[in-house]
């Protein structure tokens, strides 16, 4: 029976935009003016501009003038990586190692893949525990092992699978000891966790305007100043002649207003969906007793997981079945892992944490935000035994059918 | 009642689901990831699981508002339909993947998950009629467009299978007219080309990606009377009836064309001959199933009247058919047709049909004529 309002448990994969980033964003859309115009309308939108620059680093802990404004998380992550290698690799040719973490996002992931298959990089892919968290010990040793052939480390700041925070600040100590730039992607943690780039030592920080209450189609990459970056779009020399293109002045706005308010809520922000999160995890290990909590369980709250992060293997059965079985009951997961290609694969976050692939394939992930409670909680547990007992029962892909046919039984 | 419509991103299967929803049914899309690697875009008519088709399938779901969802059988397609499709022809038989895609996964593992996870049908746009007796038997015949008619190639569907099977194109008049639905119905794919060869052998070289898969050794080619003609490089890519690229130098004597008329996996030998050779009029078939329940002749034992169709686009024959015990106490279906057939291999499907219901189908074995025997017998 679909339920009468809609449970939206994905707000890792995209959150509500805020009434107060809308209103900012519908004045700013009805507005006229190239922020980079020299008359009183291009003055005007360069003034929009450059106060949701200004805003936008307060709420990082950053300079106005480390903030360039991009597409999204992913435009961010492919100027960070290629740019910091590009850069690096030009300012001395040994500098080729890119030291990886396995868990990263596609959109660094993939970044470094291709730098490595088509700009001579060497990948090196740093492992994770089974909580999904960075071994400093790898990274310490690769690093030591040759430090002068280091482009750059990325290691990003919360996962979005497992919600894992990972040890930023540790990684960037090991790696500064030896000059060598830190790139991370901060999508997920930005305004969940505390995020300050001065403090953390980064070279590039990479943030989105969707994950935290801002509209699709901005984000930012936070760039130190004395960072040596190489552009990615070439033109009218905007944004420190890093990310060229006319600057969106109602989504950066919109953007801004929805960091400013989600930064100043987050002390109380966060323990309020910490703790619907710890109600979230009882509640499944309640209703379905084989569930398996992947990732730390943040017991205390000290910031070791994003608060509104859940995620589980459900043993026996495969996520896209119980997605589709809690999508039929109204209420809306994720498996956790992206399938642009149609096929689901195996998340490579749970097989970088030593899972076997079946059990990577029967997870899915809860992910609560600003506009959770606890009927989304309630509803989700109530609906879970039965969707639970019905994903089972379709099985695990590849099983072979029990359904007798001429070609594997006695058929009369 | 909760319907899963199997979209395959073309433009029966998008029409087929319009009409299971207007027919109120509570209808979901789902499209079969059968490659781990699809391919981005189609190219001409080919392939059937890009991820354009995928797209369009989504599209499709979108227009008729309801949900899509992309089910990943890859690694049951790979070991029931392609490993089958290449073991079958390794044994110098001519299998159809299609009917076996039919049978093992769109109407077995498919269905099967629709039902665990709460369906009550799997719906495909395949031109079939499915028709239900007062006591709820089913039976599978013919489509209205006897031009466009599939029920060959859903032969192979079990009572049980049946049970659980939708096919709302069955008595649409022509294909025309189902793309002028699409058209009217705002689907995209009204005109997009239907889909024709194997879906996995994207550039449609049958052979050159068999010989990729199978070990191929040179053999010899030997006429009907076991004069050593030629030689070709590999007896399993050949195909009975098959008349080109058998590079054969010297001419018949007769000067007449010449055909496969037998393939020898065990010595790697083809054998060719003329084409009246072909003619065969005794088929015996095995891994028979019947599409519905069995006549009552299937029980008996008796020999029943039936005309039998070898191939998805041939036309059916009259022919006389009896179930008997197999060597391995599997029923076997022997066949005699009334006129010989050209070209039959083993490895292909024989449906039998009385009038426009299909009873049933078995896979042939052997195909013989009185006339020549084949050099093994």
């Amino acid at each position: 029976m679909p339920a009468n309002t809609p449970v939206y448990l994905d707000h890792a994969a995209t959150t509500p935009l805020s009434a107060a980033a809308l209103a900012v964003m519908t004045r700013e859309l009805a507005r006229t003016g190239n922020p980079s115009s020299l008359h009183g309308a291009g003055r005007r939108a360069h003034m929009v501009v450059e106060e949701a620059r200004e805003t936008l680093a307060a709420a990082a802990g950053a300079h106005s003038s480390e903030v360039i404004f991009t597409s999204g998380g992913t435009e961010a992550d492919n100027l960070a990586v290629k740019g910091l290698y590009w850069a690096r690799n030009a300012a001395d040719p040994r500098r080729r190692r890119i030291l990886c973490s396995t868990v990263e996002h596609h959109a660094v992931l993939d970044t470094v893949e291709w730098l490595e298959a088509h700009q001579g990089a060497e990948a090196v892919w740093i492992p994770v525990d089974a909580d999904g968290r960075l071994d400093l010990d790898v990274l310490g040793a690769e690093i030591a092992r040759d430090p002068g052939s280091v482009a750059l480390v990325a290691a990003m700041w919360a996962n979005n699978e497992v919600g894992t925070v990972q040890p930023v600040a540790e990684a960037v100590a090991l790696a500064s000891a030896h000059g060598i730039p830190v790139h991370s992607d901060a999508v997920q943690a930005f305004t969940s966790v505390p995020v300050d780039f001065a403090a953390s030592g980064l070279a590039t920080m990479a943030v989105s305007g969707h994950k935290i209450g801002g509209p699709v189609g901005i984000g930012a990459l936070f760039v130190g100043r004395e960072v040596a970056l190489a552009p990615l779009l070439h033109g009218g020399g905007h944004e420190r002649a890093l990310r060229s293109g006319t600057l969106n002045a109602a989504a950066a706005a919109a953007f801004a207003r929805a960091a400013h308010d989600a930064a100043a809520a987050l002390a109380t922000e966060s323990e309020r969906l910490a703790r619907l999160r710890d109600r979230l995890v009882a509640g499944v290990a309640r209703a379905v007793p084989e569930a398996v909590l992947n990732g730390p369980d943040d017991a205390g709250h000290t910031g070791t997981r994003l608060p509104g992060n859940a995620h589980f293997t459900f043993p026996g059965c495969e996520g896209d079945s119980l997605l589709f079985m809690l999508d039929m009951m109204g209420i809306a997961s994720s498996t956790g892992s992206a399938c642009t290609a149609g096929v689901p694969r195996p998340s490579h976050v749970l097989l970088a944490m030593g899972r076997d692939e079946e059990t990577a394939r029967g997870s899915q992930r809860f992910t609560l935000g600003h506009t959770s409670g606890d009927s989304d909680v309630d509803a989700l547990v109530a609906a879970l035994p039965q969707a639970y007992a019905r994903a089972r029962k379709a099985g695990m892909a590849g099983h072979e059918s029990s359904i007798r046919t001429a070609g594997t039984g006695f058929i009369s | 009642m909760k319907v899963l419509a199997a979209m395959s991103g073309g433009v029966d299967s998008a029409v087929a689901a319009a009409r299971a929803v207007e027919a109120g049914h509570d209808v979901v899309g789902v499209h079969l990831a059968l490659s781990r690697m699809p391919g981005t875009l189609r190219t001409g008519s080919r392939g059937c699981c890009t991820i354009e088709d995928s797209r369009d399938a989504w599209r499709a779901c979108d227009v008729l508002g309801i949900p899509y969802y992309v089910w990943d059988f890859s690694e049951r397609f790979k070991e029931d339909v392609v490993e089958d499709f290449v073991a079958e022809y390794a044994a110098g038989r001519t299998p159809n993947p299609c009917m076996r895609c039919n049978e093992r996964i769109k109407f077995a593992a498919l269905l099967e998950k629709a039902l665990a996870l709460g369906f009550d049908a799997v719906c495909t746009g395949h031109y079939a009629k499915v028709i239900e007796d007062a006591d709820g038997n089913r039976e599978l015949h013919r489509a209205a467009d006897w031009a466009k008619d599939q029920s060959y190639v859903l032969g192979v569907l079990t009572h049980e299978q049946l049970k659980h099977s939708l096919f709302p194109l069955a008595d649409t008049p022509s294909k025309a007219e189902v793309r002028a639905e699409a058209e009217r119905r705002g689907l995209s794919v009204a005109n997009k080309p239907d889909s024709h060869d194997i879906c996995f052998i994207p550039d449609g070289d049958t052979r050159g990606w068999l010989s990729e898969r199978i070990e191929m050794a040179d053999g010899e080619i030997l006429d009907h009377e076991g004069n050593v003609v030629g030689t070709h490089p590999g007896a399993t890519a050949f195909t009975v009836g098959q008349r080109k690229g058998l590079r054969l130098g010297r001419p018949a004597p007769d000067g007449k064309p010449r055909f496969v008329l037998e393939i020898r996996p065990k010595d790697n030998t083809v054998v060719v001959g003329p084409q009246e050779l072909l003619a065969v009029d005794v088929l015996r078939g095995i891994k028979v199933s019947w599409a519905g329940l069995p006549i009552a002749a299937a029980g008996s034992g008796e020999e029943f009247a039936c005309m039998v169709q070898v191939r998805a686009h041939g036309d059916p024959v009259p022919a006389r058919a009896r179930v008997q015990a197999g060597a391995d106490g599997r029923p076997e279906l022997a066949v005699s047709l009334v006129e010989p057939l050209r070209g039959v291999a083993p490895g292909q499907t024989m449906v039998l049909y009385q009038g426009t219901r299909v009873l049933g189908q078995a896979t042939i074995d052997s195909a013989r004529s009185a006339a020549w025997r084949g050099a093994a017998g």
